[in-house]
């Protein structure tokens, strides 16, 4: 029994987008990226397609990503 | 006051498959909770390393005591949001996991670090810290125990998904997981169903009394 299965976007139109962009960056990612290779990443076009849609359903449901910087809340951490 | 807690993993699976495993960790059977998966912000950085933020939406599910507090309002989706750092130089990893919605009621940062096993080079070790945190006047205790302990459980989903993926990725499904995975699926079909039949009673017990 073969289940394939995939996630889909926030942005029900983008699922597709998605897909697509994640498969070319699995095997950019394994191939090239891990093995220090610097050669450019053929995902580019993919991933502007697919990030000016979930940027816009983002938008669309008012998912408070903004103002939050990279590794942001991590810094000075209490032990407890 | 902030609940402070620490663990090491370990998977084993080297670090380049387990780095492979992290961008295609879901679904898994352990991840019927998580719906929606996003890369938001990806970029190579000069020094060659790979820094990502990824939006996930999962399931909010509380507690019936808790749901009590929440307003009727608030959402039932949570948002998460997940930054990471990929270093292919040093062979590290570096995860930072936190939840941007119901933050008030409960905030839980998750920080981790992958490792080449030091033990052996062809494991991977995982550094975990979590701080856990709730500023809901007089609950917030209770809140924070019970994020801890869903923390915990939610460890050991991360991990078996984890195991789960790196099996599949090396070509072995183990079939035990599968038949859990239904056997799961078909449990939260049910439960969904009876919760569904609960408050179409008491809708049509609600309408019986204004008759």
């Amino acid at each position: 029994m073969l289940i394939v299965l995939k996630m889909n976007s926030v942005g029900e139109g983008c699922t597709d987008l998605k897909r697509e962009y994640d498969q070319c960056f699995n095997r950019w990612f394994a191939e090239k990226f891990l093995k220090e290779d610097r050669s450019s990443d053929p995902c580019t076009e993919m991933f502007k397609k697919y990030q000016h849609c979930v940027q816009k359903a983002i938008k669309e449901k008012n998912i408070p990503i903004d103002g939050v910087e990279f590794m942001g809340p991590n810094k000075d951490k209490p032990d407890s | 006051m902030v609940k402070y807690f620490a663990c090491v993993g370990h998977l084993k699976s080297s670090w380049d498959q387990v780095c492979i495993a992290f961008w295609e960790r879901y679904p898994n059977p352990y991840s019927n909770h998580v719906l929606t998966e996003d890369i938001i912000f990806r970029e190579v950085t000069p020094g060659n390393r790979l820094v990502s933020r990824r939006l996930l939406t999962k399931t909010n599910r509380t507690p019936r005591w808790m749901e009590k507090y929440l307003p009727v309002t608030m959402a039932r989706h949570a948002y998460i949001i997940e930054d990471s750092i990929v270093d292919p130089q040093n062979r590290t990893m570096t995860t930072l996991t936190w939840n941007i919605s119901h933050a008030r009621m409960m905030s839980v940062e998750e920080r981790c670090e992958y490792r080449i096993n030091p033990d052996n080079t062809s494991w991977t070790e995982i550094n975990r810290e979590a701080w856990i945190s709730s500023n809901l006047y007089g609950l917030s205790r209770a809140i924070q125990e019970f994020g801890l302990a869903r923390f915990k459980t939610s460890v050991t989903k991360t991990m078996k998904g984890f195991e789960y993926v790196l099996a599949k990725m090396q070509g072995d499904t183990p079939s035990r997981t599968l038949a859990e995975h239904a056997t799961e699926r078909a449990r939260e079909t049910a439960l969904a169903a009876k919760e569904k039949a609960k408050g179409l009673a008491s809708q049509a017990h609600k309408k019986q009394q204004y008759v």
